[in-house]
């Protein structure tokens, strides 16, 4: 992957610098974040409620049992926002786009299609990656803020169902709303459209450099998810370094 | 050579040499293509006839060596904005994503060279050079024939008005019938358009039946270069074993 780094920033450089034209390309752009929606939508929903429940689920008993069940919103809230949901979404959308994106470019590449495009006087980087990346920017930290709200349920959910934990609907969420700061939000927000970017570039990058057949194509599909992920991961704790200057915000 | 109309661009090839690792490819090749003639490239597979093209078309760049086309340098910037140059790829090329008219008239709809209206004009009467009709515009590639999907690629590298056109193997993966046709369209484009071509292929009956000119590439180098009679004529025992080259059991060559 370090290998390729310089390339991946020189791709990342060439797309900023196509941005001033992406106004032109707000079909395509479109189509992107629509395809990016429809594949993601219901599976991001469906991770973060079970996400949501799950960290109830591990800590609720044991603030319960000390007294502290009245925390447990803020709790759920705080892990997913700043943490899970932007991170899990990512990883989500890294194996679900980013593998279809150097999939797509992949084939596109070994067929010759990006050759085509040169010829034509098309820059690649402006037809193909631009608009991909700009959708991914925009439609991850959307998944996020759906991520939130599902995941702050399926914490609600089984806080309110689960007997070992038994907090009110009212008591939860009235926790929510004291601990959540609109901060908390925005950190896993500015995380997710790093993540995003990320993802774009990596994955795009893997697919305009595929050589060989369909066995390229399938090594190119693996390291933009691999790649992605562990970039992912290594800038969340640059991020959440970076960030926590941030933690004084404001209240909702 | 035909009256063909002033549209080509001559090509100049000087000591080009390219490598691929420790892998030399082209070893300082050295020729003219003339303006507005079929200049075709022949050799086996792997002779280095595809890089070749690719460096014209400035897909590659050489490791030393130039090559100008219509006198400047193919590397300079900006040469293919001053000169209309199309290639039309083995296998076409064509964006799966797009129907065949979304294909043809990609460059001037992305780069907004002419208005919706125009681009359906120019489209609808590239496709009917070779020999399309409007019923396959809205097709999507994939939907097509190998030989459809050809002309269609040949159709899109019209739309330039090009002044250099390179073909890969443009009859590759085609039955005997189909590669005549595309054949025909090749040698009919350049007698209409002047356009300077240059095709690359291992075919025997499309070289000598379309060009002007013929190289031989081997391992890298022009072993021979002239008419098809000339090339026909080489002494070279490779050539002569490639032209020869025929398919033959024990039990045809017995038949004689």
């Amino acid at each position: 992957m370090f290998q390729n780094l310089g390339e991946i920033l020189m791709l990342l450089g060439a797309t900023l610098g196509s941005l001033p034209r992406a106004w032109q390309d707000r079909r395509k752009i479109a189509e992107q974040l629509f395809d990016i929606g429809n594949a993601s939508l219901f599976m991001a929903c469906t991770l973060s409620l079970f996400i949501g429940g799950v960290l109830a689920l591990q800590t609720g008993p044991l603030l319960a049992e000390r007294g502290l069940g009245s925390s447990l919103g803020g709790l759920v809230a705080l892990g997913l926002c700043k943490e899970l949901a932007p991170v899990m979404m990512a990883v989500l959308i890294a194996g679900r786009i980013g593998s279809a994106m150097a999939a797509e470019l992949g084939s596109m590449r070994v067929y010759q299609e990006i050759d085509a495009l040169r010829t034509l006087n098309i820059n690649p980087i402006r037809y193909l990656v631009v608009p991909r990346v700009i959708a991914i920017s925009i439609a991850l930290p959307c998944l996020v803020i759906f991520a939130n709200l599902v995941g702050w349920l399926g914490g609600a959910l089984v806080a309110g169902l689960n007997d070992r934990i038994g907090v009110s609907w009212s008591s939860y969420f009235g926790n929510l709303r004291q601990v959540v700061e609109v901060s908390d939000i925005a950190n896993g927000l500015i995380k997710s459209f790093v993540f995003a970017i990320v993802i774009g570039v990596v994955s795009c990058h893997q697919g305009l450099t595929t050589i060989g057949g369909p066995r390229g194509i399938g090594r190119s599909v693996t390291k933009a998810v691999v790649n992605s992920i562990v970039l992912i991961l290594v800038l969340d704790y640059v991020l959440t370094r970076l960030l926590l200057p941030l933690d004084k915000g404001w209240r909702f | 050579m035909t009256s063909r109309p002033p549209n080509g661009i001559p090509v100049s090839i000087r000591s080009l040499r390219k490598s691929f690792g420790q892998q030399p490819v082209l070893k300082g090749l050295e020729f003219e293509i003339r303006s507005g003639e079929i200049f075709v490239l022949m050799g086996p597979s792997g002779s280095g006839k595809s890089v070749f093209l690719r460096h014209l078309i400035g897909l590659e760049s050489p490791d030393s060596g130039e090559i100008r086309i219509g006198g400047e340098l193919a590397t300079s910037e900006g040469v293919g904005d001053r000169f209309r140059l199309a290639m039309v790829f083995q296998s076409g090329g064509l964006l799966n994503s797009l129907s065949v008219a979304e294909n043809v008239g990609l460059m001037l709809s992305e780069l907004r060279l002419k208005p919706p209206a125009e681009i359906d004009r120019i489209v609808a009467d590239r496709l009917a050079l070779v020999k399309l009709g409007p019923e396959v515009a809205d097709k999507y590639p994939n939907e097509l024939s190998g030989g459809m999907r050809k002309r269609v690629a040949i159709a899109r590298a019209l739309v330039a008005d090009p002044q250099l056109i390179l073909f890969d193997e443009p009859t590759s993966e085609l039955d005997p019938l189909v590669a005549l046709t595309i054949g025909r369209e090749i040698l009919n484009l350049n007698r209409r358009t002047g356009a300077t071509t240059v095709v690359v292929t291992h075919d025997r009956d499309l070289a000598f039946g379309i060009a002007d000119r013929i190289a031989f590439l081997l391992e890298g180098n022009i072993i021979a270069l002239g008419s098809p009679a000339e090339i026909r004529a080489a002494q070279h025992p490779l050539i002569q074993e490639f032209l020869a080259a025929d398919f033959q059991t024990p039990e045809s060559a017995a038949m004689g």
